[in-house]
């Protein structure tokens, strides 16, 4: 267990609630949905999720903590907005299911062959590197995940796609040798290194005993 | 008509050889003549798009958009922020509201942005470029621009979700939003109110991770586009309009359907009805060729 899951499992033993509230992005919400389930009814890969948002919420307040930050559910989410504006409470579902993700990525403890999570991963690595997405690399990361046989089969599957996004003009190939930047890449990385500081620190504190 | 002037938040699949190029070509010929000027902000980076979330914790994701409008604010001055792309609009528009509720937020914020000796004020309106067109420059000003109505031409408005939810255009609603079709018809197309697809999820980022998943929704947007009719889908999202225009001959195969649905950008059907060139309207962008928009911009 990484050493940041076992200090949060320790201090919020009792409660799942409060640990979600004080770590998740827009966590302090969750407390106010009123199990009507239009959020699972709107969600349009809700069929696909193993506990889909009305559920999640009301098993963070039974405090089934592995269940929920285990779980590939959240990791569903087409950030469609969906639930957001149908939810008569007015709650930030999409941005709760994209937060817990998030945290349980944190912790260690996400599934570890999602494909949205390894894919998300890779997209905000792509975009760090420079501080614009090359979309050309970030295909190929894709096709290739899953190891290398895998990839030139997936690859050979979207031939076709890539060669009408090429002739379209809608792909470069020259992108591979590096592609589009921000010119101010070292700027832009400090920031980001400053920001993922300061929410560290927020978060190791509410870990501490 | 006066000049309008914004500071413009391309996003990166906008860009050169790459997937939305052809929105861009066709955004500024739109603009070129609505009177439009659009101002790049310098050196702007990634959103972080929905996915980002994935990798980038809630600060360091929100710095990003942060960045962008800091250097608005400080390259164009007074102007207001118009973005083309859903999902940049959508997570700079995120970012605005959530800095503006949460002061610590955007203190941290600048914190962060000062590493790279900027700084937020945060006060800079963030609009998509349909807004801009629905509520700065008006349909009448629109019309007054058509040289060549798209008459005959049955379109299915594809608004999406991201132009659409949680924020969406004033005065529209979330489940059936009407400019899109308001839009086709001042072009002088046939617009199709009754396509039900209209604000359907194509499966956004997961048409990457989930294709077989994705492929099925998209599956319904195009069917049902067939039921109403249309000859082509317009859209205002560069991830819709390429999960529903690329991804056909792998649902052809999967499902046995025959479709070859043209899914065309809104700036396109107004360039071409403005009368310009079918290369100023990007139709040489489409995978599946509009061949009505062809014979009409020749």
């Amino acid at each position: 267990m990484s050493e940041i899951n076992q200090s949060m499992v320790e201090r919020y033993r009792n409660s799942f609630l409060k640990e979600v509230e004080a770590n998740v992005e827009e966590g302090e919400w969750v407390k106010m949905c009123m199990q009507c389930g239009v959020c699972s009814g709107s969600c349009p890969l809700g069929t696909f999720w193993d506990h889909p948002p009305q559920e999640i919420f009301m098993m963070i307040r039974a405090g089934k903590r592995d269940a929920v930050l285990e779980s590939d559910s959240m990791w569903m989410c087409t950030s469609c907005y969906n639930c957001i504006v149908r939810c008569p409470r007015g709650l930030p579902i999409t941005h709760i299911m994209h937060g817990l993700a998030h945290y349980a990525k944190r912790l260690g403890i996400a599934p570890k062959n999602q494909p949205t999570a390894k894919f998300g991963q890779l997209f905000w690595d792509n975009l760090m590197k420079k501080g614009r997405v090359n979309e050309l690399k970030l295909g190929l990361s894709l096709y290739f995940m899953n190891g290398f046989s895998e990839g030139v089969k997936t690859s050979l599957k979207m031939k076709d796609i890539g060669l009408g996004m090429l002739k379209t003009k809608r792909m470069n190939p020259m992108e591979i040798l590096g592609g589009h930047a921000v010119k101010d890449a070292a700027g832009l990385q400090k920031i980001i290194k400053k920001a993922q500081e300061l929410e560290d620190a927020r978060i190791a504190q509410h870990g501490a005993k | 008509m006066a000049k309008r002037e914004y500071s413009f938040y391309p996003g990166c699949s906008s860009q050169k050889g790459a997937s939305s190029s052809n929105y861009l070509v066709s955004v500024q010929t739109m603009c070129d003549e609505l009177d439009i000027q659009l101002n790049e902000i310098p050196d702007w980076n990634c959103c972080a798009a929905s996915v980002g979330y994935a990798g980038g914790g809630e600060l360091p994701r929100l710095a990003l958009s942060a960045r962008n409008m800091a250097l608005s604010e400080q390259h164009n001055p007074g102007q207001q922020m118009v973005a083309t792309c859903a999902a940049c609009w959508l997570a700079t528009r995120e970012t605005q509201e959530r800095l503006h509720e949460d002061q610590g937020l955007l203190a941290e914020a600048n914190q962060a942005l000062a590493e790279g000796g900027l700084k937020l004020k945060n006060e800079t309106p963030i609009k998509h470029m349909c807004e801009v067109l629905v509520e700065d420059v008006g349909y009448d000003a629109i019309q007054s621009k058509v040289k060549k109505p798209l008459e005959g031409i049955k379109i299915a408005g594809y608004v999406g979700c991201q132009t659409n939810r949680p924020f969406g255009i004033s005065g529209e609603s979330y489940e059936n939003p009407k400019y899109l079709d308001k839009l086709v018809e001042t072009l002088g197309g046939d617009s199709l109110p009754g396509y039900e697809k209209k604000v359907q999820c194509c499966g956004g980022a997961l048409a990457f991770s989930e294709p077989e998943k994705s492929q099925e929704m998209i599956k319904g947007i195009i069917e049902a586009a067939y039921d109403h009719g249309a000859d082509m889908i317009v859209t205002p999202c560069p991830v819709c309009q390429m999960n529903v225009e690329v991804y056909q001959d792998q649902i052809n195969a999967t499902y046995g359907t025959k479709f070859k649905m043209p899914v065309v950008y809104y700036s396109t059907l107004m360039s071409v009805a403005f009368g310009r060139s079918a290369k100023e309207a990007a139709l040489e962008g489409q995978v599946i060729p509009a061949k009505k928009l062809e014979a009409l911009a020749k």
